[in-house]
């Protein structure tokens, strides 16, 4: 399949080689205001720390290319995460089936969003709101809020494992977070590159009249965008299990922050088609490299939020402005997808 | 596809809406007739309903534009914020009563000032930079949410003089004040809405913003002033809010998100924009609260009643869906 005249890899590419940009000025300025910044350790743990992120980026992006968006990623998270971590005290199994686990929670739920979209033809927001509040409350009102904390031996083992990459010392290892955010991202390349249902997302972003008109099914492919983060946001509950080795239904309810500004840095919008992987997965380099720079310099945690929501809004206004740069629109008004 | 017959359809919306109103009402009597219907009961649900109403009427005119305002909550809560800390300033001791008042004056013009900007930078993102609602507001408020907790350092703010009281608290000829601030904002909005060119050009704008555009209206203006009003009416009712919890803090009012947005579209205010009237919303709204305080007598978990409001509102949408005769075209 050949991509679409109007590609968003070539139309963005000014866009992401900016964000490297801006990524290296950053890394520069950290470097220099703390040389601990730029080591081997730092950077690995950088990637473990930043996995959940990833993880719940990866998926928001893939919604957003459909021309949907998903709020309620992070109560899905937090369900997967609780219902695993059930399973895990109660009948032990070992990591294949604990994020197995994780995941069908996750794609579940993901699809009882896609299948509302599709059947009551509302705005995914509206759908999403309702769906987290539903999911959020269900949880924390049947879990009585309890954490759970009595996690196999085993497990906590896979929490503290690293893989020791040679040439780079002993400080610097891979967790198991990483190594799964590795294999999340090729998975979404492949997805989205060389798969017939991938370029029909792009498709049903840019255009859902013309992405059905030429036979793609716009009901499978909402199933695949958000059943796709659903899967991923399941993973990541667990994986955040995993590193703090306790289970807390409202411990994920709030952290969107990070995975908007991280994805919509990257380049994706609301209107959809638009934006790439390598994109998303810089913007969350940055906001990753944000936090711990700000954290090195003993910048308060509640200003840095402030200055993640700053960033956000200033990159939601650049990607608009590029998408009026690219072609005039008739109206002013967007739809809500 | 229609599920109803044809005379069904016919039916106003609003006979439908009164008819559930009754119908909560009744039910929830005859659940739990000695608490539900005490007159304490009653008056408190007339001090609740101002502050969900005055955000439901917030989310209500971005959603007739075709928009959504995801920010209301954390805008109410920034004017709350504003307010308490411009007294706590102006007014360091409590119980001097001598320049209490000018600054509880003074501080509820800056509360309501700070709200009116906050909305209006929504409006600026969305009308001049052309961001889509969803997004623009979405970063608003997390970028509020953030800025919230930096002004009150996570904390409650407390000790506020007690001129402040009679905005949430009080009554004025038996009336609830902030259900008279409530009653006054909903006819300010509904003579604004069917009366003015603007309120009028606002519909038309949700239903098709080229044809405004072409009509002479200028688009950017006129969402301009829906997001400045829709963050006015979110400050008021972050001032009754400090009012009534006799405190300001970055996260009250959370779950209010989603039941405003619950309010308009059971009020038949369309999603998608262009349709919805003021009436249609007070039903809703007084139905919601019945539900609600309902529920809060026969001790139903919050957590519960936060999922039953995404799953009222999932069945409205599907109700709506398959009911209404004139629905948008594939």
């Amino acid at each position: 399949l050949k991509p679409p005249p109007n590609n968003p890899h070539t139309a963005l590419r000014s866009h992401e080689s900016a964000l490297a940009a801006i990524l290296v000025v950053l890394i520069t300025f950290f470097t220099w205001q703390n040389p601990a910044f730029l080591t081997a350790g730092n950077a690995a743990e950088l990637v473990n720390g930043n996995a959940f992120l990833a993880l719940l980026a990866l998926g928001v992006f893939v919604v957003l290319l459909s021309g949907g968006i998903d709020v309620s990623f992070t109560a899905t998270a937090a369900a997967a995460q609780f219902g695993t971590a059930l399973f895990l005290v109660h009948h032990g199994g070992n990591l294949f089936t604990t994020f197995l686990i994780a995941a069908s929670i996750g794609l579940a739920l993901g699809l009882i969003n896609a299948l509302l979209i599709h059947a009551l033809r509302i705005p995914s927001i509206i759908v999403t709101l309702a769906t987290l509040n539903l999911y959020q409350g269900l949880l924390v009102g049947l879990s009585g809020g309890r954490w759970i904390y009595t996690l196999p031996p085993w497990f906590q083992q896979i929490g503290h494992w690293k893989l020791h990459l040679p040439g780079l010392g002993n400080q610097a290892g891979l967790s198991f977070g990483a190594l799964l955010l590795a294999a999340a991202a090729v998975t979404t390349a492949v997805l989205l590159r060389c798969t017939l249902p991938g370029r029909g997302l792009y498709a049903l972003g840019g255009n859902e009249t013309a992405a059905r008109r030429i036979g793609f099914n716009p009901l499978h492919l909402r199933l695949l965008a958000y059943g796709f983060l659903g899967m991923l946001a399941g993973c990541a509950g667990t994986l955040n299990t995993l590193q703090v080795q306790v289970a807390s239904p409202s411990a994920i309810v709030g952290r969107e922050l990070d995975v908007f500004a991280a994805v919509v840095l990257g380049g994706a919008n609301l209107n959809g088609g638009r934006g790439t992987l390598h994109g998303t997965l810089l913007g969350v380099a940055l906001i990753a490299v944000l936090n711990n720079g700000l954290t090195l310099m003993r910048i308060p945690a509640l200003w840095s939020r402030v200055l993640i929501g700053l960033v956000l809004i200033l990159s939601v206004v650049a990607a608009a402005w590029r998408e009026r740069s690219r072609h005039q629109p008739l109206h002013t008004s967007h739809p809500i997808p | 596809v229609t599920l109803l017959p044809r005379q069904i359809q016919r039916v106003p919306e609003n006979a439908i809406l009164a008819l559930m109103l009754a119908l909560a009402f009744g039910l929830m009597s005859v659940l739990n007739p000695s608490h539900f219907l005490s007159p304490a009961n009653l008056q408190s649900m007339a001090f609740q309903l101002p502050e969900l109403g005055l955000l439901a009427l917030a989310m209500m005119l971005p959603l007739l534009t075709g928009g959504i305002n995801l920010a209301i909550i954390a805008i109410s809560n920034l004017a709350g914020i504003t307010t308490a800390l411009t007294l706590l300033a102006l007014v360091p001791d409590p119980a001097s009563s001598s320049i209490a008042v000018l600054a509880t004056i003074a501080a509820l013009i800056a509360g309501l000032a700070t709200a009116t900007a906050a909305g209006s930078a929504a409006g600026l993102l969305i009308a001049r930079f052309e961001v889509a609602p969803i997004l623009a507001t979405l970063g608003l408020m997390l970028f509020l949410e953030g800025f919230n907790l930096v002004l009150t350092q996570g904390r409650a703010l407390s000790g506020l003089p007690n001129t402040l009281h009679f905005l949430g608290n009080e009554t004025l000829a038996g009336i609830p004040v902030p259900l008279l601030l409530f009653l006054g904002s909903t006819l300010a909005i509904s003579l604004f809405l069917n009366r003015t060119p603007a309120g009028r050009s606002l519909y038309l704008l949700g239903a098709n913003p080229v044809a405004t555009r072409f009509s002479g209206i200028h688009n950017p203006r006129l969402l301009l002033i829906t997001y400045l009003i829709s963050g006015l009416l979110a400050g008021l009712a972050g001032l009754i809010m400090i009012s009534r919890f006799n405190s300001a803090k970055a996260g009250y009012g959370q779950s209010y998100l989603l039941v405003t947005l619950l309010a308009a579209v059971l009020g038949g205010t369309r999603a998608t924009g262009g349709f919805g009237r003021v009436s249609g919303l007070l039903l809703a709204l007084l139905t919601l609260q019945t539900v609600a305080s309902g529920l809060n007598l026969l001790r139903v978990n919050a957590h519960f009643t936060n999922a039953l409001w995404g799953a009222i509102l999932l069945v409205t949408m599907a109700l709506n869906r398959y009911t209404r005769a004139h629905r948008k075209p594939d």
